[in-house]
């Protein structure tokens, strides 16, 4: 059999180019079109200089048709509100996409006018797109035709929360993610705030309440609870590029021991090959800590009771542009392919960054 | 020889050579624990004492 041909639209963004240093990786399949309207022409290395020598491809225009001929799979990694129209177009055309933006992530049309402010246009495609976290959806990703790849602090924390849920250990009222997260998360768009002037140094709360990804997380969490969940969620830019630490704030039902959490999260995440478990009393890392896993597809959990307050401290670190983004699409890939779920993914974190 | 972690669970690896007094450390948490006796049947152990690390600055 020969390789998979796959299709890169939207490829000058951060997370186009983190898709591309991936798949030049991966041993099974060809980058056989990346699109850009406007770098549409030049050579992918004079928008992603790390690629260079590694692809002499060049960015083509947006077409439909062309895609449908020469891909066997598409990633859309478009902005928010912009992939929809294109994604439709490839799923008429019945190839396999992978949808990087938040258009196919929620499942209900109301939580887009309630999270995104517009009305979705294609609320049927919403049944057909199955969320990709592997971790919690495996067998229907599967089966799908079409995968929308999870928010990366949305993914960071269910997976620390999820299997607190799923043993029935916290009070599902009261849950509180606090989020940090590097400059890449923001995009390759420019504003006033990205500037290096304003943006060095930061730790900017910059969606203290009702931040988008928090309609997603209460939506994988209320399909666990099997009951609607309400998440409190603050998000804040810090001063790194790649990178997230969640601390979700839960409170306890009753009372645990280190051990049985210990047991809980080894139980939930058994042969998941990007779970570790980070809460150890010697070395440099005790706790999550993107800085340890820069480069690399892992979600990093730990945990710690306050038994005074009966508050349970779920960590989790992620890169925001690998497990966050392009890593998790091409983990959804390898599921859908059968292929190995390590298969171009199987980095080593980068340290020190 | 395996033991399993009193902390966490996890199952330590106990060299076959080691002695009493010596110290194992869990390999997914970290605990210390010194070997309390030894023999080619079993193995028993207590937490070690360790010094904590001041987080504080």
């Amino acid at each position: 059999m020969g390789s998979m041909r796959v299709g890169v639209v939207g490829a000058s963004g951060y997370v186009g180019g983190e898709l591309l240093r991936l798949l030049v990786g991966h041993p099974k399949i060809e980058i056989s079109t990346i699109t850009s309207r406007q770098k549409a022409g030049e050579y992918v290395h004079r928008v992603h200089p790390s690629l260079k020598g590694f692809m002499d491809i060049t960015f083509s225009d947006m077409n439909i048709d062309k895609l449908g001929d020469t891909c066997d799979l598409v990633f859309t990694a478009l902005p928010h509100g912009k992939s929809k129209e294109f994604v439709k177009d490839l799923y008429g055309l019945g190839m396999k996409v992978i949808d990087l933006s938040a258009d196919f992530r929620l499942k209900n049309p109301k939580d887009y006018v309630k999270w995104y402010g517009w009305e979705h246009p294609y609320p049927e495609l919403l049944s057909k797109s199955i969320y990709g976290v592997p971790e919690f959806h495996r067998a229907e990703i599967k089966k799908a035709q079409l995968v929308s790849c999870p928010g990366c602090m949305a993914v960071t924390s269910l997976l620390a929360i999820k299997p607190l849920i799923a043993n029935d250990l916290i009070d599902t009222e009261h849950i509180i993610v606090d989020s940090k997260i590097g400059s890449s998360g923001a995009g390759s768009k420019a504003n006033a705030g990205t500037h290096h002037a304003m943006r060095y140094g930061v730790i900017r709360p910059y969606k203290p309440v009702k931040h988008r990804h928090t309609g997603e997380i209460e939506q994988e969490l209320g399909l666990i609870a099997k009951k609607s969940i309400r998440i409190g969620m603050t998000p804040h830019a810090v001063n790194i590029v790649r990178g997230i630490l969640t601390t979700n704030h839960t409170f306890l039902k009753r009372a645990v021991h280190e051990i049985d959490l210990w047991k809980i999260y080894r139980t939930t995440y058994k042969n998941e090959p990007f779970i570790r478990f980070i809460r150890d009393k010697k070395g440099l890392y005790k706790f999550p800590d993107p800085k340890f896993l820069i480069g690399s597809n892992f979600c990093d959990i730990g945990f710690e009771v306050d038994d005074e307050n009966q508050r349970l401290v779920a960590l989790s670190a992620s890169d925001n542009l690998v497990k966050g983004a392009a890593g998790s699409a091409i983990q959804n890939m390898n599921v859908m392919l059968g292929y190995d779920e390590m298969d171009g993914l199987k980095q080593t974190p980068i340290t020190p960054v | 020889m395996k033991k399993d972690c009193n902390d966490c669970g996890a199952e330590i690896n106990v060299p076959g050579d080691s002695m009493v007094g010596e110290i194992v450390t869990c390999p997914d948490c970290g605990a210390n624990f010194e070997i309390i006796e030894k023999s080619e049947l079993k193995i028993e152990v207590k937490p070690a004492e360790s010094i904590g690390e001041d987080w504080g600055q």
